[in-house]
């Protein structure tokens, strides 16, 4: 086979997968959404937006993505940058480190509601000292408070890891020439890390960012195993509209909203973090 | 890379800031694997103990939850059906992304920024909800509540990943190996099977894990494509509501321990396949 042709015939079967299981249901779930049976509606977005938990639900995605990522950015920096001058160790730090890469959410929330529950560590070591007399029901919802903050740290711990090997990937990338002039000009690592690594770093922290903002926005069983019902998001709805009131064309248009708010999402961030010319995501 | 900063002056200022490095370090190792360590405690501990307060800081090795786990009606049909999903999307995302990751990382065509780019995009994008349109589809064609029906799905997620890791891959592998293989009488295909082939296959086991990992940790598709059939995350989602506590636990444990292991063998690749991703 002549080299015109086979590198068509090798992305192929990709391009035919993809089309098959990405980009026709991709159509089918904006046909669906926009329908009810009769032609074009936009009924179903009016049902679940006027639905009293939508604004709730949206309200909660959106905060904690706002609380989550940017401290988990700000972890994933640290983290990076100690990992990077580390000498000995390193291979095991970074692995202890990106073990929660390969933990589900569904996982990590459980191991949140270890520690957080009623009968949990946290509760027992407060006892222990002295700080309650017996167990609390953090997770209540007289605590909407607590039940945010043990989602946040599950979605904190489970997710700063994806960042973090981005990131160690794209400081590997900064040639090592930049940091030796700019210590022979006497800059403080504290000023070699804003002048040289973070704008480096520009191609990674958007990749980074891009894919943690689109995860934050897709957030789900984190929460259905901390905070049930206690703390609806826009992807329970969903799996709410889809099961229990079997609802599949309103489960749709909220999924089109999520699409939507992510796809925005990420041209803010593609904006704001331009790269120059030459680079891509 | 790791040069040691070298700074002569303020010794003791240095000392302290080591400290602080070495203590940062240990406490973020804690962060990590303290709250597994619970999880732990909780599987390994007696289903009393687990319900009972104030929890003891030290598992007492009772394999009562373990065993209530693999006795709980389902659980063990999910856990074989989560292997078999996750099994069937390493298999098809390695068959199907390998040739990309290779075509990419080779030749210059038409078409290869826009297909990269478009590659890139797809992980741009909130997969699992287009399993609801699916959950339709596949009633019509008899694929729901299948395995291989998920597996697609689960395919869908992992492909960006298996192309960009195997072009990464490939692209560490110089051309001229190759060219040195068609020189001494291969053609293509026998120059890949002989040279490249054996070269790149731990990097491919990696990226298969990967999509293992990917498969046996997804929630929301497998929640909504599956019924009779459930896999294991989708069986305790399902589940949370009504198990009791060491139930959770020890379900949440059997989710972990996988990708303790997975991580561990292909903790070398992570990091090439982002830094390739990022340029």
């Amino acid at each position: 086979m002549n080299a015109r042709i086979l590198p068509y015939v090798l992305i192929l079967p990709v391009t035919l997968f993809l089309c098959l299981f990405f980009l026709y249901p991709f159509i089918l779930v904006a046909q669906q959404a926009f329908s009810t049976g009769s032609g074009f509606t936009l009924d179903n977005f009016r049902d679940v937006t006027s639905h009293w938990k939508f604004p709730i639900s949206m309200k909660n995605t959106l905060l904690l993505a706002a609380a989550v990522v940017p401290i988990q950015l700000a972890l994933a920096l640290l983290m990076a940058t100690m990992v990077s001058r580390m000498e000995k160790g390193r291979d095991l730090v970074l692995y202890i480190w990106t073990i929660p890469l390969g933990i589900s959410d569904l996982a990590a929330g459980l191991i949140w509601l270890a520690i957080f529950e009623q009968s949990g560590f946290l509760n027992t070591m407060m006892s222990g000292l002295g700080v309650v007399d017996k167990p609390v029901n953090l997770l209540s919802y007289q605590h909407p408070g607590i039940v945010f903050l043990a989602i946040a740290l599950a979605e904190i711990w489970r997710a700063t890891a994806i960042m973090l090997v981005i990131l160690v990937a794209g400081i590997g990338l900064i040639p090592k020439e930049y940091y030796e002039a700019a210590e022979v000009f006497g800059a403080s690592p504290w000023k070699r890390f804003l002048r040289i690594t973070l704008p480096m770093l520009r191609p990674s922290l958007q990749t980074a960012l891009v894919l943690r903002v689109i995860l934050a926005f897709e957030i789900f069983a984190v929460v259905a195993a901390l905070g049930g019902t206690l703390f609806p998001v826009l992807m329970g709805e969903t799996y709410a509209y889809q099961f229990d009131l079997l609802n599949g064309g309103a489960a749709a248009a909220i999924a089109l909203i999520i699409l939507a708010i992510s796809i925005g999402f990420t041209l803010l961030i593609l904006r704001l973090l331009r790269v120059p010319k030459g680079a891509s995501i | 890379m790791t040069d040691a900063v070298a700074i002569d002056t303020g010794a003791d200022t240095r000392k302290w800031g080591k400290y602080l490095y070495v203590s940062s370090v240990v406490l973020l190792c804690a962060w990590v694997i303290v709250p597994i360590y619970f999880l732990m405690i909780n599987t390994l501990s007696s289903p009393e103990t687990v319900s009972s307060f104030p929890k003891p800081f030290f598992p007492e090795f009772d394999l009562g939850s373990l065993k209530f786990f693999a006795g709980f009606a389902g659980m063990l049909t999910a856990l074989k059906n989560s292997v078999l999903v996750a099994g069937m999307t390493m298999i098809m995302s390695i068959l199907i992304g390998a040739p990309a990751g290779y075509a990419l990382s080779r030749f210059e065509f038409r078409g290869k920024g826009t297909f990269r780019l478009l590659i890139l995009l797809t992980r741009a994008f909130p997969l699992p909800l287009l399993a609801l349109p699916l959950a339709v589809l596949f009633i019509r064609t008899g694929l729901d509540d299948t395995a291989f029906g998920l597996a697609l799905v689960h395919t869908t997620l992992a492909l960006p990943f298996a192309v960009l890791i195997t072009f990464s891959l490939f692209s560490g592998i110089p051309i001229e190996l190759e060219e040195a293989a068609w020189t001494l009488g291969c053609n293509r295909l026998t120059a890949f099977t002989k040279v490249v082939l054996p070269l790149i296959l731990p990097g491919i086991t990696a990226s298969a894990i990967f999509a293992f990992v990917i498969s046996w940790n997804e929630v929301f598709a497998a929640a909504v494509l599956t019924i009779e059939n459930r896999t294991l995350t989708a069986f305790l989602l399902q589940n949370l509501d009504t198990s009791p506590l060491h139930l959770k636990f020890a379900g949440g444990f059997i989710l972990v321990v996988p990708a303790l292991i997975f991580i561990f063998v292909v903790r070398k690749y992570l990091f090439a396949m982002w830094g390739i991703a990022n340029r």
